[in-house]
């Protein structure tokens, strides 16, 4: 790792002030950027780490029913937590990595870096979730802009997301047993005016809504409503030694029907 | 270089650390407990694994002046002070848990955690909770064994022999 300077505020107003030293990178829980920087793929010259704010931590259920989770709360919390409220993110967030990695690693974090095989982009946007800032609030459907890219400015840090919590969901992951990341997955949201269907792992533009899929859906909330559709086009699907475009495609229509099968 | 404070294994103990200096380094060169170990260096092997504050994490990818001031259990504190093993060290070494050693450290020290989060777990449990721990020698099944007899629970043939 290249030499930093390592500040560890106590608050949020401490953290955006140590943010504006220049080339400061925020630290969530360090599970991705770590290793980054260990292979020094990563640096920085001020690393200010987020894990000793408190106020960013924890989960609650705001006015208008929507669960609000701090961007520091950890994985684990989340799988432990939310198991009653939500408990489809909680079984998403109890399959990320493993229980060491689960331990450190935050939800901010995940959706700060945007990882075109992450699990959390797909739970945000298959519902709408809102991405809240020190500065503003950020609906989800605008958020994410592509592989590792987000609408994040420079020195904003995430210090909640709240998901409107779905009547119905599930999160369908075909892993890639070893890096416990997706191969595709799949996150169907049924509200009572819409179902709304996010990928992931699968485009090399990261986290995207198979609208086909949503609008059979809404029309018919049934597995066979999936098995009539075409699979998305395998253009611009991420290709690697793990299975090709047409293969992760393939993935996803298969993926998507589990979960809808999962809800009923 | 910045004075870190931990209570290790029940006693405080001191040592310099860097900005960038990870929890396992400061473990094994500052205070010479070597007995963590670093396998793969990249978040996923799991040999790394020590017990921060009661949770598991990989000490590789942590930074020591993060979390200085915390409680820390290595392997070195898991066997009972006059060296009696521990249930999870008793039954690794019964069921031949073990052959070149290198991912033992963080094996036990997951397995100590599977057990007091979930006393009693099914086979599959304890396979799914090891998900982060590689081991090149033993093909899992003897991990998995020494593991179901640390909980008490009769001891199968496993499902993959």
């Amino acid at each position: 790792m290249y030499d930093f300077e390592l500040v560890k505020p106590a608050s949020l107003q401490e953290a955006i002030e140590a943010m504006q030293a220049e080339d400061a990178q925020a630290l969530g829980g360090g599970q991705t950027l770590l290793p980054t920087m260990k292979a020094r793929l990563a640096m920085a010259d001020t690393l200010v780490a987020l894990s000793a704010i408190e106020e960013i931590k924890g989960i609650c259920t705001d006015d208008d029913g929507r669960l609000c989770i701090g961007g520091g709360t950890t994985h684990a919390m989340v799988q432990r937590d939310c198991a009653e409220s939500f408990p489809a993110l909680a079984s998403l967030a109890g399959r990320i990595g493993d229980p060491a990695v689960r331990n450190r690693g935050t939800i901010g974090g995940s959706l700060a870096n945007n990882d075109p095989s992450a699990c959390y982009p797909a739970a945000a946007l298959a519902c709408n979730a809102t991405i809240v800032t020190q500065n503003r609030e950020i609906a989800a459907d605008d958020y994410f802009l592509g592989m590792f890219t987000t609408a994040l400015e420079e020195r904003e840090i995430v210090t909640e997301v709240r998901f409107p919590v779905p009547e119905a969901a599930h999160y369908e992951k075909f892993i890639q047993p070893a890096s416990r990341f997706p191969l595709v997955a799949v996150f169907v949201a049924k509200y009572s005016d819409a179902v709304r269907v996010a990928v992931t792992g699968a485009s090399s533009d990261g986290v995207f809504r198979w609208n086909e899929a949503e609008a059979a859906l809404s029309g018919n909330f049934s597995e066979d409503a999936v098995k009539g559709l075409s699979a998305p086009d395998a253009d611009g699907m991420i290709s690697d030694l793990h299975g090709d475009g047409a293969y992760r495609a393939h993935l996803v229509k298969v993926m998507c029907a589990r979960a809808v099968k999962a809800c009923a | 270089m910045t004075k870190v404070t931990m209570i290790v294994n029940g006693k405080s103990r001191s040592a310099e650390a860097e900005g960038r200096t990870l929890l396992v380094d400061w473990l094994r060169e500052g205070l010479r407990l070597t007995g963590t170990h670093v396998g793969c260096d990249t978040t996923q092997c799991g040999a790394c694994i020590v017990h921060l504050n009661g949770e598991p994490v990989k000490a590789c990818s942590v930074l020591a002046q993060e979390v200085d001031g915390a409680e820390v259990t290595t392997i070195e504190g898991i066997a009972g002070a006059d060296g009696t093993l521990s249930a999870v060290q008793q039954a690794f070494q019964d069921y031949h848990g073990l052959q070149c050693g290198f991912c033992t450290p963080g094996m036990v020290m997951a397995a100590t955690s599977l057990l007091r989060e979930n006393p009693r777990p099914s086979e599959a449990e304890v396979r799914h909770y090891l998900e982060g721990n590689i081991c090149r020698c033993t093909g899992y099944h003897n991990i998995v064994k020494a593991v179901m007899a640390a909980s008490g629970q009769d001891v199968p043939a496993v499902a993959a022999e």
